[in-house]
């Protein structure tokens, strides 16, 4: 049945795209860290590989632009859910271009296409929570209440809360969802008055698991089919101590995976693709 | 007086089932019933007789209800009377019970005045018994005093309604149901010709309905009908059961959708004569699949459609589709491969707003998919989805927050929230808000401090004008009610005043119709669906028959599964329906008790509780209170098995629930400024109240000034009430310009029926404290005292009334500090108790009298609030005390005879003459800490024990405060002994410390205060 809120962390696709060389030096960062370029590379191709080969999704991958340094991160220029695919408009003037590509390429895929064009409205993907009965979305520097309206009308069915986001670029930053209705969350204190507040505007509960590293709450959860909960986290060499919190997930098929060099441009492992559940809805 | 409320109920109940009873064939059921009110009726007989026959009963009538009565039944001449409240209460009474009584009641009335005649023959005619006649005035009076009552009454009736409605179903599921419900109708069909007689000097007028299919529903309603009656009829014309679920709009003048209130007159609602309204989904259940019957779930459905395609329920394109597809698959059954319905077909129906060809073959599409499903699958899919919507069941309002930013504040079933556009950017679980209010064109709601606040905060919201905001602050009130309480809250009493809004949400909560729902056993009623009515148009004719069949056969008339009439036979059933309608207006008000008996109220507040057995219960129950304290869960529902007992047990009696659990409740301070002078008092007071969160400690400071405003207050109250007739006290709700509702975390309130008790006054004084309201015992005839007659026109002149109160408040203290960080965790706070010394002053007295006192005050309340205010008064300076830190007071006694000062005398022949002696004695031990300040955790607890000749109740609050890293646990144990044998009072007081003291050995008692009122002399009337 095509309910609503059925099946979440199910999914059939996914989207992702190269990364171009340009990324190691103008790619948008808060840090001033070198990117070894080899090493993302080889970082996202292993992502890539688990996403197809272990998760079984059908990948689209797309081609990386080189005037395009953080196109990446796929995930700020869409926001796919059910069959509705909203194109955004990210924050950065510089990555505007990036949603063109990941137009046609949901398009290909028969979603329904909704465009942010206000131009007062901005939003990355990267700002927005979708727990399974709700969106919250982080008013950032990079998503505007305006970017958020324009989500809240292209998602009618769901609820949406807006969450200021004090510190770090984005929402899913220092948080993201760990199955249905478990929020992973980090411990600073942003992160987690970011959490109290979404607990306050929700009507539905959630559980929190709390790691240690913020940046670490980045996680990529699925349903499938025949893998049951499967959760993509970050690695033991980067964040031990919440590997072990991770490690308490008993019921989770938990795949690490390395983000060492992406991170440093901001770049979380939810960033570098953009899920869909193709038959979710009938 | 709750004791008399269960008997009112009882007694409209029976009511009812005489009326039938004459034209019916009696069922053993009914016989039984009978029995039981013959001896109801009997006791009262001697009075009601007097009433008849010597006018008696016009003579203790006020003139205003007199008139209302005569005008309503009798006569044409309509005068809007300036009676607001009570004439509604009045024809609440006569609305809910069976018609016939009323009309026979109201007949014996109008022979002497007006016509004599046809009463006379229709009394004969139908009422085979003369008995019933006679019970009939009775019923009435009681009903009268009922209406002096005031509020109480209103709740009773609303309450007795509700057990009315129960019996209904319960009758019903028995078979018996068609019995009953022919009653009424058959009932009619015979006196028709009668009653078509009387139908002309009646006023009646025809009523239209549109209901949720979109057909309307006509039919003639006496004029002066409350909005319950119509609802009730358009339930019977639907054949709906779980009806809570359910109401009825109209639109003001100002073309606003307003909810019709079933406790007051249609008329003056609507305020204008379009009488068109529109059957609507009220509270859309959380979880539609816990709903009994089909049918409630395909009227939520119906209403969900529109609220969907209308765009009031937005949803996503595949959202749409879905729910198109699933009304499809109800409306149309499975999918004909074979002759596809052509695409304009489907376009014709509406789906969503923006509806186009690829909705419409996604519709078709899905529907393919749905083969099989039964048209109630269809309805349980539909809805299963609709209620996972966000805006599922929110209603909102628009308003501008505190920038003047344009906002939309949305109610639902969790509470209160707040969206710019389409975000949310804000929300106020129930549990969260500690008092709602408006004032003006301004929406207040003040908030439970957070983990990390120290205070609490008040957020105000701009309405666009008073009206919207004072519609958003009822609608709060009812869904809080409805969602978060095991039973409705009793309407404020008679407070001092009789300023502020008096709303409370009437009906019963989702727990009690949940209840009330499971106990529905009769056979899944067939009823048509809009679209296969249109297929089987050939079939309408056949209604007809229906109708032909209600006429002869009893039994089926409303009951019958085929609700949908035609058009035509709707109309004749209108007719025949009409006709009960006159007569149940006259009914109802039976209960209300109109003899004042000579009682003797005890007030005691202690922390104890009587009985060991009570002790070991009421420890469960503080454990209890605790616990759910600490949970703040939801509305615990109210234990089935009791329900069914009683439901079982005892036909007659409402279902009373009477658990004290501790539902995140409200308690409500209403303040509704009548008159100008009121206001400007309320005004200072309002801030008081409302603690901003800047006033630090507020609750030391803000009694004080409370009680001191609350004094100016009740004394201008006082000189204002009397002028104003009790009618205002209605009309004002309306005018009201600001109210307050404050949502209690503990306070469970168990009645449904008695609503009345101690709180109202008490809640203004014990601003944060709830309490709770007891729920006294049905059976005890006697013990209140009352003055049963409209006090209202009493109000001024200061009744005495006999009787004696006393209150004692002991309060236990238990000193238990214990380091804790500043927050304040009430839970664990209960568990180190410390006594906060001073809320008691502030339960002290007043809630008894009221309770325990009598219907009557409600009427006079504007004296005797003032009244009780001013011995409250007396009491206070001790709270004072209590507010002085490390002093050690050892025994204050404060004794008083504040009446004699105020006695006036009374200008009403009506009215009663009651003196009534005072005293109040106040005992307090030492106390560690002085500071008080009940604050936000607060539990409570209500015991009532009820004898023959004694009532007492219990209430127990449980007051933390986290003080300076102190946890002080106070305990406030309230015992009411009314009475009105003679009472050893230093016994009872005696006892009732020892028995605190053995009870919580950890705890001191700090303070006992015994308030005493008596009842020197009383006057009755009949």
């Amino acid at each position: 049945m095509a309910g609503l809120m059925a099946g979440f962390g199910h999914y059939t696709h996914a989207v992702v795209r190269g990364i171009p060389a340009s990324l190691a030096k103008e790619a948008l960062r808060t840090s001033q860290a070198e990117v070894d370029l080899t090493g993302a590379r080889t970082e996202h191709d292993a992502y890539v590989e688990v996403l197809r080969t272990k998760l079984g999704l059908e990948v689209v991958e797309l081609p990386a632009d080189e005037s395009l340094p953080d196109c990446v991160f796929v995930e700020d220029a869409a926001v796919v859910c059910g069959e509705t695919a909203l194109i955004t408009r990210p924050g950065a003037e510089s990555r505007r271009r990036e949603t063109e590509v990941m137009k046609e390429a949901l398009k290909d895929l028969n979603l329904n296409i909704v465009e942010m064009t206000d131009e007062n409205a901005t939003l990355d993907g990267g700002d927005v929570l979708f727990t399974g009965r709700e969106f919250f979305v982080g008013l950032s520097k990079r998503t505007n209440q305006r970017g958020a309206e324009i989500l809240a009308d292209a998602f009618k069915d769901y609820a949406v809360s807006t969450v200021p986001v004090l510190e770090g670029l984005h929402l899913k930053s220092f948080c993201s969802m760990g199955g249905p209705g478990l929020i992973i969350i980090g411990s600073s204190e942003p992160a987690q008055k970011a959490l109290k507040i979404m607990q306050q505007m929700s009507d539905h509960r959630y559980d929190k698991l709390t790691v240690p590293d913020d940046i670490a709450a980045n996680c990529i959860y699925m349903n499938l089919p025949d893998k049951g909960h499967v959760l993509l986290h970050c690695t033991a060499e980067e964040f031990p101590e919440s590997v072990k919190v991770f490690e308490k997930l008993k019921d989770h098929m938990l795949i690490p995976v390395s983000n060492l060099e992406k991170v440093k441009v901001d770049g979380a492992l939810t960033c570098c693709s953009v899920l869909i559940n193709k038959k979710a809805n009938i | 007086m709750t004791t008399e409320a269960g008997s009112e109920t009882e007694v409209k109940e029976k009511a009812e089932e005489t009326s039938a009873q004459p034209d019916q064939s009696e069922t053993a059921e009914q016989e039984g019933q009978e029995v039981a009110n013959v001896e109801g009726e009997e006791k009262e007989k001697g009075k009601e007789k007097e009433g008849k026959e010597g006018k008696g009963i016009t003579r203790y009538l006020p003139t205003w209800f007199k008139k209302q009565k005569s005008q309503s039944q009798t006569s044409p001449t309509k005068e809007v009377p300036p009676a607001g409240e009570p004439v509604s209460k009045a024809t609440e009474g006569e609305e809910e019970p069976a018609p016939e009584v009323n009309g026979h009641a109201e007949e014996v009335e109008e022979k002497e005045e007006v016509k004599s005649e046809e009463a006379k023959e229709a009394t004969a005619a139908e009422s085979d018994s003369t008995a019933s006649a006679e019970t009939e005035p009775a019923r009435e009076e009681k009903v009268e005093d009922a209406t002096a009552k005031s509020e109480e009454t209103t709740k009773e009736a609303a309450e007795a309604e509700g057990a009315e409605e129960e019996q209904k179903e319960k009758e019903r599921q028995g078979h018996v149901e068609a019995e009953a419900d022919g009653g009424e109708s058959q009932t009619s069909i015979f006196q028709s010709p009668l009653r078509l007689v009387r139908k002309n000097k009646m006023k009646v007028v025809v009523c239209r309905v549109t209901l949720l299919d979109g057909t309307d529903f006509t039919c003639e309603v006496e004029k002066r009908a409350k909005g319950q009656y119509l609802f009730f009829k358009v339930c019977e014309h639907l054949n709906l059961l779980e009806k809570d679920y359910f109401g009825l709009t109209y639109k003001d003048s100002h073309d606003e959708k307003c909810w019709l209130d079933p406790t007051k007159e249609i008329k003056r609602q609507i305020r204008s004569n379009n009488w068109h309204f529109a059957f609507s989904v009220k509270f859309y259940p959380p979880d539609p699949s816990q709903l009994t019957e089909d049918i409630t779930r395909y009227l939520l459905c119906l209403q969900l459609r529109e609220d969907v395609s209308s765009g009031r329920l937005p949803c996503s394109f595949v959202t749409h589709a879905l729910l198109g597809s699933y009304t499809l698959q109800a409306e149309f059954g499975d999918y004909e491969p074979d002759q596809p319905r052509p695409l304009d077909f489907i376009s014709q129906l509406t789906f969503a707003p923006n509806q186009n060809k690829e909705m419409e073959e996604k519709i078709l599409e899905l529907h393919k998919s749905h083969r099989g499903m039964t048209p109630a699958q269809a309805d349980i899919q539909f809805l299963e989805n609709a209620k996972k919507l966000s805006m599922y069941g929110v209603d909102l309002h628009h308003a501008k927050d505190s920038e003047g930013v344009d906002i939309m504040l949305g109610v639902c079933a969790n509470g209160l929230l707040v969206y710019k556009d389409r975000l949310r950017i804000n929300r106020f679980a129930w549990p969260k808000i500690l008092k709602i209010s408006y004032k003006r064109n301004n929406f207040y709601i003040k908030i439970r401090p957070g983990e990390t606040e120290q205070f609490e905060s008040t957020v105000g919201f701009k309405l666009q004008n008073h009206r919207s905001a004072k519609k958003l602050w009822k609608v709060c009130v009812e869904n809080h009610s409805f969602f978060r309480l095991n039973a409705p809250e009793a309407p404020t009493k008679a407070r001092f005043l009789t300023l502020g809004s008096k709303f409370r949400y009437s009906g019963r909560t989702q727990a009690q119709t949940r209840l009330a729902s499971s106990l529905i056993d009769r056979p899944a009623p067939s009823f048509e669906r809009t679209s296969s009515k249109r297929i089987s148009r050939s079939l309408d004719g056949a209604p007809v028959i229906s109708i032909t069949e209600a006429g002869s056969e009893t039994a089926e008339n409303g009951r019958d599964p085929h609700l949908e009439l035609h058009s035509d036979s709707k109309a004749k059933e209108v007719d025949l329906s009409h006709v009960d309608v006159e007569a149940k207006p006259s009914q109802q008000q039976s209960p209300g008790r109109a003899e004042p008996a000579p009682s003797q109220v005890h007030t005691l507040l202690l922390d104890l509780d009587k009985t060991q057995d009570e002790v070991l219960k009421h420890q469960a129950s503080i454990s209890q209170l605790k616990r759910s304290f600490m949970e703040a869960p939801p509305p615990s529902p109210p234990q089935p098995n009791q329900w069914e007992k009683r439901l079982t047990s005892s036909p007659a009696t409402t279902i009373r629930v009477q658990q004290q659990q501790v539902t995140p409740e409200v308690e409500i301070e209403e303040t509704v400024v009548i008159q100008e002078v009121s206001r400007a008092v309320k005004l200072g007071l309002v801030p008081v109240t409302a603690d901003s969160p800047a006033t630090p400690p507020a609750e030391p400071e803000p009694k004080p000034q409370d009680q001191i405003e609350k004094v100016e207050e009740e004394a201008a109250a006082v000189e204002e009430v009397k002028p104003v007739k009790p009618e205002r006290a209605s009309s004002e709700s309306e005018s009201e310009e600001e109210a307050e509702y404050q949502p209690n975390v503990a306070a469970s309130i168990t009645q449904t029926k008695i609503p009345e008790e101690k709180e109202e006054e008490e809640e203004e004084q014990m601003t944060k404290e709830e309490e709770q309201q007891q729920v006294s015992p049905p059976v005890v005839p006697a013990p209140p005292v009352e003055a049963s007659e409209p006090a209202e026109e009493l109000s001024q002149e200061e009744e005495e009334e006999a009787k004696k109160e006393d209150t004692s408040v002991v309060e236990e203290k238990k000193d238990d500090q214990e380091e804790k960080e500043s927050g304040r965790e009430t839970e664990e706070s209960t568990d180190d108790p410390m006594v906060t010394p001073e809320e008691a002053p502030e339960g002290l007295i007043l809630p008894d009298e009221t309770l325990g006192a009598k219907p009557t005050e409600e009427q006079e309340r504007p004296k005797m609030n003032g009244e009780a205010s001013l011995v409250e008064v007396d009491p206070r300076p001790q709270v004072i005390c209590c507010s002085e830190p490390p002093v050690v007071k050892t025994e204050m006694v404060t004794i008083s005879d504040t009446f004699a000062a105020q006695k006036t005398e009374i200008a009403t022949k009506e009215v009663p003459i009651v003196h009534t002696e005072t005293k109040t004695i106040t005992y307090e031990a030492a106390q560690l800490d002085g500071n008080g300040d009940g604050e936000p955790g607060v539990l409570m607890t209500a015991q009532t024990i009820t004898s023959e000749s004694l009532c007492t109740t219990t209430t127990t609050h449980i007051t933390k405060t986290l003080k300076g890293g102190l946890s002080e646990t106070r305990i406030e144990k309230r015992i009411v002994i009314t009475g009105d044998c003679d009472i050893d009072h230093d016994q009872a007081l005696a006892q009732a410390i020892k028995e605190a003291k053995e009870q919580h050995p950890d705890m001191s008692v700090t303070r006992v205060v015994v308030h005493k009122e008596t009842e020197l002399a009383e006057e009755e009337e009949d």
